[in-house]
């Protein structure tokens, strides 16, 4: 150490604060893979979509398939279960958010905007529920639609949520139908 | 004295709530919200208690029963046909009873799987190819695999019986169950309750009215050599035992270990104990 | 661990070798022999050995049942049956096991409650009492993903349920909780790194209780009378006096430990896990095992939201909350007597806590519906109410009894037979410490 740094504190303070700074980057620099490597790695984000055949799906029937690692219902609604959709006042929903991931963010939930423009019918979903990700079962509880049995939250007709602590609607994930009978999810 | 008058304020607390709760749920037998229906029944089995152990005779009536009916829809993937000495087949018996089995097996030195019978080493096959297959074969439910089955049932019990299960050491919770709802068919459900089309009512099922499962056992359905009753109770009951054996097999053993370490951790405690009394003599504490 | 002045003398030629050299024989001789303990310690304080040894016995069968456990969602249930099985003893090494981690939570609760009753974490004794706390968090966390490696049905929903508590945090909860699961779901990534962790989270509980252990050195064992030790007269050598105590109260709770694994051994699991795990299907009941129970009924009763919070981030906060309430324990109860045998209405107070601690665990594997909701709602209040409003105030308005001026006075009048203190007397507090 040489006798102006001695005599010159503000440089001396100005190397320890940057030999600081610069452990600690380095620090940093090292840990960030430790903690990268723990998102989800390559093969589980190239999720390569799942096209889905619905020709054999009648009104009132519904199937499940796997995206994602989570259960994606495909139902195609009975007359009774989209007028019950339709009718629910925005005001009485507890999420008033479609979450529809085909659409702007802030989406209102209406019936309309849980599906999509001339399949009404048609409710493609992520089919887990919105507290703490069970699988809710299908065309149960007070509203006909879905019913959680983990905790006890009621979905309706749509999908959206009217009772139970789940806090938003049951997500819907990216989909086109490529044909009248071909669904591609993702 | 005081912890004493807190557990039974405890208790007092628990049974008004329980019983709040009973009230609210007003019996509706058409459509009930909590199943089973019916509480299993209590049955006595040879392999409770401290002491317990396997019925040999029973196990192997219990084998022919899985092999004729169940097996027909459930596998038992767990099960190795060299465990099945532990009913009490010699090494000849095993090998025999494993050749029954045809394996499908493979690939060989040309590449083609090929089948060939089974031998000790081998588990029971599996009905069906796989999950999917046994799923559409049934009217859309895979019937459960056996291996567990009666670890893998159980109803609860509720308080306070789940605190004398303790001291009563019960530990037939699935052997009870699967036997009652052997049993459980061919009742009538009570007025005005739905039994979806392709189900069958059972009071004893755990998760609902009914089953897709039909009655699957009936009297005289399996010929017994050794003079047991041929009759669905009897039947039920041997399977029963069998399946408590396929899910624990070390249950015997693991008793007996248990009673010689509960045995010697007493005498231990006694001699530890009076040491202590020794070395803490004259010292007011 | 030592407190400034060693007793010990190496009577040996080696034993001085090594104590110029390393002193570990010193420091064995200083904190496990001649360490002085309150000669008046009741049968709660063995606790503390119990545990070290649950904790020893749960590292040495997690060791030998990895050598035969595969990590991987399509054969980790399999070659868990494969340990019950076909692995020599390896039913008994499982049970231990899985006993073991029930029996390592039994002993740990009667460890907190007689802090809780005896004031164990007053002044001197925070830092104490605070590591037990990081302790017993880090066994939760244990406890939590050794009970997903057998992946069956409640191995998953449980591990589903308990990380879909961080996607309740607002926006960074979906990053934290793809974090902890290596994707979207519960999958092999997730079964991976858990059974990673669990490995090495024990080793972490071994270093906390050394510290826990170093940091009760420095500050002495407390006592039921909760005055602090003032002659050597209220004293015994550890050695051989708590060593043999302890030792028989280990052996009773092995004794309790042994009848479940051997008579009991699925009497605290769920059915359910013997049930290979099957994503696409949720169980009708999800239920953790019983030592989280009374959290859970925390979690569950609040069903509405609370202003800006929806319910599920209150539930989760509310449940992070009970066991935050632990850490600050030291600070929230004001009075200046240690012992609840001194302080009449704690006592009571402390006794429902009990009650409701329990009442709250059973409510917790009822499912939540009915009039449970209403009873967990109340049980959660009160749960609260006992550490920000009870133990607060009681301090400051309870009138203590007397207490004796030292240990060896209360272990005296006490051996005198009558209570020693004379009805409705009362004397300033014992201050010190």
């Amino acid at each position: 150490m040489s006798a102006t740094d001695i005599h010159d504190p503000n440089r001396r303070d100005f190397l320890y604060v940057a030999t600081g700074m610069a452990a600690v980057v380095g620090a940093g620099a090292v840990a960030w893979p430790f903690i990268d490597q723990m998102r989800p790695d390559a093969s589980t984000l190239a999720l390569a979509s799942v096209e889905v055949d619905v020709s054999s799906l009648q009104p009132g029937s519904s199937l499940i398939v796997k995206w994602r690692g989570k259960p994606v219902v495909v139902r195609n609604r009975t007359e009774k279960e989209m007028k019950d959709g339709e009718a629910v006042n925005l005001s009485d929903l507890k999420d008033p958010i479609a979450r529809n991931a085909n659409l702007p963010s802030d989406a209102p939930a209406t019936d309309a905007n849980r599906t999509t423009p001339g399949k009404e019918a048609w409710m493609v979903m992520v089919q887990v529920c919105t507290h703490l990700g069970c699988i809710p079962l299908g065309q149960e509880g007070d509203f006909g639609g879905w019913f959680c049995p983990c905790h006890g939250s009621q979905y309706d007709t749509a999908g959206r949520i009217r009772k139970g602590p789940a806090p938003e609607n049951m997500a819907i994930p990216v989909f086109k139908f490529m044909s009248d009978t071909k669904i591609l999810i993702g | 004295m005081k912890k004493i008058l807190t557990s039974l304020a405890l208790i007092g607390l628990v049974a008004a709530g329980t019983a709040a709760f009973a009230a609210e749920e007003a019996h509706n037998a058409a459509a009930p919200t909590h199943f089973p229906i019916n509480e299993p029944k209590e049955m006595s089995w040879s392999f409770t208690g401290p002491f317990g152990t396997y019925d040999k005779a029973q196990l192997q009536r219990g084998l022919k029963v899985y092999k004729e009916v169940c097996s027909a829809c459930h596998s038992m993937n767990l099960v190795a046909f060299r465990t099945l000495s532990d009913l009490g087949y010699n090494d000849a018996q095993v090998k025999t009873l494993a050749a029954g089995y045809t394996i499908h097996d493979g690939p060989n030195d040309a590449g083609d799987m090929f089948d060939r019978p089974g031998k000790p080493s081998d588990h029971f096959p599996p009905p069906f190819a796989n999950e999917e297959a046994a799923a559409a074969s049934n009217g859309g439910a895979a019937p459960p695999d056996m291996s567990l089955l009666a670890k893998a049932r159980g109803v609860e019990r509720g308080f306070p019986q789940f605190v004398f299960d303790i001291f009563t050491q019960y530990d037939a919770g699935g052997p009870d169950y699967i036997h009652s709802l052997l049993t459980g068919y061919d009742q009538t459900p009570p007025a005005g309750m739905v039994i979806p089309e392709g189900t069958h009512y059972n009071p004893y099922f755990m998760s609902g009215v009914s089953l897709k499962m039909p009655k699957p056992l009936s009297d005289g359905q399996v010929t017994y050599d050794d003079g047991s009753p041929q009759t669905v109770d009897q039947y039920s009951r041997d399977v029963s035992a069998f399946l408590m054996w396929a899910a624990e097999p070390h249950m015997e053993d693991r008793k007996k270990t248990g009673f010689r370490v509960l045995v010697f951790l007493l005498l231990f405690g006694a001699l530890v104990y009076m040491t202590k009394r020794k070395v803490w003599e004259g010292v007011a504490h | 661990m030592s407190e400034g002045h060693s007793t010990y003398t190496p009577k040996t030629g080696l034993g001085r070798w090594f104590d110029a050299r390393m002193p570990l024989p010193r420091l064995v001789y200083d904190s496990f022999v001649a360490y002085p303990v309150p000669r008046n310690l009741n049968y709660m304080w063995t606790f503390g050995g119990i545990l070290s040894i649950m904790l020893v016995a749960q590292i040495l069968t997690g060791i030998v049942l990895a050598m035969h456990y595969t990590s991987d969602t399509n054969l980790a249930f399999g070659s868990v049956e494969k340990i019950m099985r076909d692995v020599n003893s390896g039913w008994l090494l499982r049970y231990m096991h899985a006993n073991g981690a029930s029996f390592f939570f039994v002993a740990v609760y009667i460890h907190i409650f007689r802090g809780l009753y005896y004031g164990s974490y007053k002044a001197p004794r925070e830092l104490l009492w605070i590591l037990g706390c990081i302790i017993y968090l880090l066994m939760m966390a244990t406890g939590f993903m050794g009970y997903v490696l057998p992946w069956g049905q409640m191995s998953f929903w449980g591990a589903t349920v308990i990380t879909g508590f961080f996607s309740a945090i607002p926006l960074v909860g979906d990053w934290i909780q793809q974090l902890l699961l290596g994707g979207f779901a519960v999958d092999n990534p997730t079964l991976n790194r858990f059974f990673a962790l669990h490995y090495l989270l024990p080793f972490m509980i071994a270093g906390v209780v050394v510290l826990h252990i170093w940091a009760l050195h420095v500050v002495g064992q407390s006592n039921p009378t909760g005055i602090e030790i003032k002659s050597k007269t209220d004293t015994v050598a550890f050695t051989p006096y708590a060593t043999i105590k302890d030792a028989f109260g280990m052996i009773v709770f092995l004794f309790f430990f042994a009848y479940f694994v051997f008579y009991l051994p699925n009497y605290l699991g769920h059915p359910d896990n013997y049930i290979v795990a099957n994503p696409l299907k949720t169980p009708a009941h999800i239920v953790p095992e019983w030592y989280f129970l009374p959290f859970y009924a925390i979690l569950r009763a609040i069903t509405f939201n609370i202003g800006p919070i929806n319910s599920k981030l209150g539930g989760v906060l509310c449940m992070f909350g009970a066991i935050a309430m632990l850490f600050l324990v030291p600070w929230l109860d004001t009075s200046k007597v240690r012992s609840a045998v001194y302080r009449p209405w704690y006592k009571l107070f402390f006794w429902l806590f009990v009650a409701d601690a329990i009442l709250l665990g059973w409510l917790g594997s009822q499912p939540a519906e009915g009039s449970y909701v209403f009873m967990a709602q109340m049980a959660t209040l009160f749960y609260f109410a006992f550490f920000l409003v009870i133990m607060p105030v009681l301090g400051l308005i309870e009138t203590p009894r007397r207490l004796p001026n030292s240990i060896t006075e209360a272990v005296l009048e006490k051996n005198k037979g009558g209570s020693g203190h004379p009805a409705g007397a009362t004397a300033a507090p014992q201050t010190k410490g």
